[in-house]
């Protein structure tokens, strides 16, 4: 018996599947624009809270913040996009509009991933006085360790940052050392268990400090001048 | 449908993902996100009612367009459906929260990868009215969500002594660590697995009908 072949279903023409696609994407395409739109206020408006509240906690008693860009060319209010070796950080200011410090976010790469974290440089004391966590991938119950254990964040009341001389570096490079051997002021102590993690907050906030803190320091005056009396702009009362 | 074979009530329909064909616990389908964000109970749930979001758009837009869409172009044409509402739902985090937008990371995009999506776009929503389709999609999403939560609630009482980030026992707890990491996500889902082919077999033992079928 001779076999039945299935029947072939017609071929659909070139202009009806380009058609279908064109159709699809328009409308897929006005979905995702309108929901960009619709949602860009409350995404912006999130970012900003979070970076508010991320510098608020490292510098105790701030209540306005204002960003700014080190450059070679000096310090400058940030609009748009950093320019090429540009460093973007953020000042502080209490109620007055009195400079209370800079925090500056540094990354290094850890156990698992990149750690991300925000510290605090005091003007006054030349110090690094505080320290979060903004983003990290490391074992839980391990590395992240960095965000919680007391000990390890005691470093960070005030961890040597003073500049060299020349005011071209760091006097003393800013490194994790295993616990219980610090004996420096620009020493931080590492967790037990949570070395690798500690050296790349360590690496990370050492690299950072030692780019920036030459380029800020000359232009201090700037960020307690128009910037503390304006201090207000774009910030949280 | 199958010719011969009696169309499932409503009920029925919304019911397959929840017990019938659960996408976790009898399909083992969309593990990449079932194992790797269900370190907490928050993460679990946000992903699950993530999936269920755009398991609905898609669901919906696939079976408006079915009668249009040439057979040539289907797939192309879902998958496009699908990178859209995945689209629109990691706007709509990243709106809500941006704690959970950063806890959830890259897989909400992976979102458009998860079979059960593409899954029920080709063999459900292409071939069934839109009320059907969507009865059936919110029986997968909230089948995949109970899934998720199963997995997550244990892992995060277990390896953090937390549910919801409510601590349950106290600072002398050691938490069991490895319930966080990727092993515990293996462990946990085995264990879950393990209870649920107990149940089908006693059902079965007990003369109804082994019905569901588990796939790789």
């Amino acid at each position: 018996m001779t076999p039945v072949a299935a029947p072939v279903p017609p071929a659909t023409p070139s202009a009806a599947m380009i058609r279908t696609l064109a159709l699809v994407a328009t409308v897929c395409g006005v979905l995702i624009v309108t929901a960009y739109q619709g949602t860009l206020t409350a995404v912006t408006a999130n970012k900003r809270v979070a970076l508010e509240r991320a510098v608020f906690k490292v510098i105790p008693g701030a209540v306005t913040m204002r960003e700014f860009v080190a450059t070679s060319a000096g310090v400058v209010p940030a609009e748009g996009p950093t320019p090429a070796g540009g460093l973007r950080f953020h000042a502080a200011y209490d109620r007055a509009g009195a400079l209370l410090g800079v925090a500056a976010e540094a990354a290094a790469t850890g156990y698992a991933d990149v750690v991300r974290v925000l510290y605090a440089w005091s003007p006054e004391r030349q110090a690094i006085t505080g320290f979060g966590v903004i983003a990290h991938r490391e074992t839980p119950g391990i590395g992240d360790k960095i965000i919680t254990d007391a000990a390890f964040l005691k470093n960070f009341e005030a961890l040597d940052a003073s500049l060299s001389e020349d005011m071209k570096t760091l006097a003393n490079a800013i490194r994790a050392v295993p616990r219980g051997s610090k004996r420096n002021p620009w020493e931080i102590d590492a967790i037990a268990g949570a070395t690798v993690t500690c050296k790349a907050v360590g690496r990370g906030i050492n690299d950072s400090a030692s780019r920036m803190l030459p380029l800020l320091m000359p232009e201090l005056d700037k960020l307690r001048g128009d910037a503390g009396t304006a201090a207000g702009e774009g910030a949280t009362p | 449908m199958i010719p011969g074979r009696q169309e499932p009530t409503r009920f029925e329909e919304f019911m397959e993902g929840i017990w019938k064909q659960n996408p976790v616990f009898v399909m083992v389908l969309g593990m990449c996100p079932a194992l790797a964000v269900t370190v907490s109970a928050v993460n679990a749930l946000a992903m699950g009612l993530a999936t269920t979001f755009v398991l609905l758009g898609s669901t919906l837009l696939v079976s408006l367009m079915r009668k249009w869409v040439p057979r040539e172009v289907r797939i192309a044409t879902y998958i496009v459906i699908i990178a859209t509402f995945v689209t629109v739902v990691d706007y709509l985090i990243a709106a809500i929260s941006l704690a959970l937008y950063e806890a959830l990371g890259a897989f909400i995009q992976l979102i458009v990868v998860n079979c059960i999506i593409l899954g029920r776009a080709e063999a459900h929503a292409s071939r069934n009215p839109p009320g059907r389709a969507l009865i059936n999609a919110t029986g997968m999403g909230i089948g995949f969500t109970i899934g998720l939560f199963a997995l997550g609630s244990v892992r995060e009482i277990l390896g953090a002594g937390k549910l919801f980030g409510v601590a349950l026992f106290g600072p002398e707890f050691q938490p069991w660590v490895i319930m966080v990491l990727p092993p515990g996500g293996f462990f946990v889902l085995g264990a879950w697995l393990l209870l649920f082919n107990w149940l089908k077999t006693r059902g079965a033992a007990s003369g109804k009908p082994a019905e569901a079928n588990v796939h790789a």
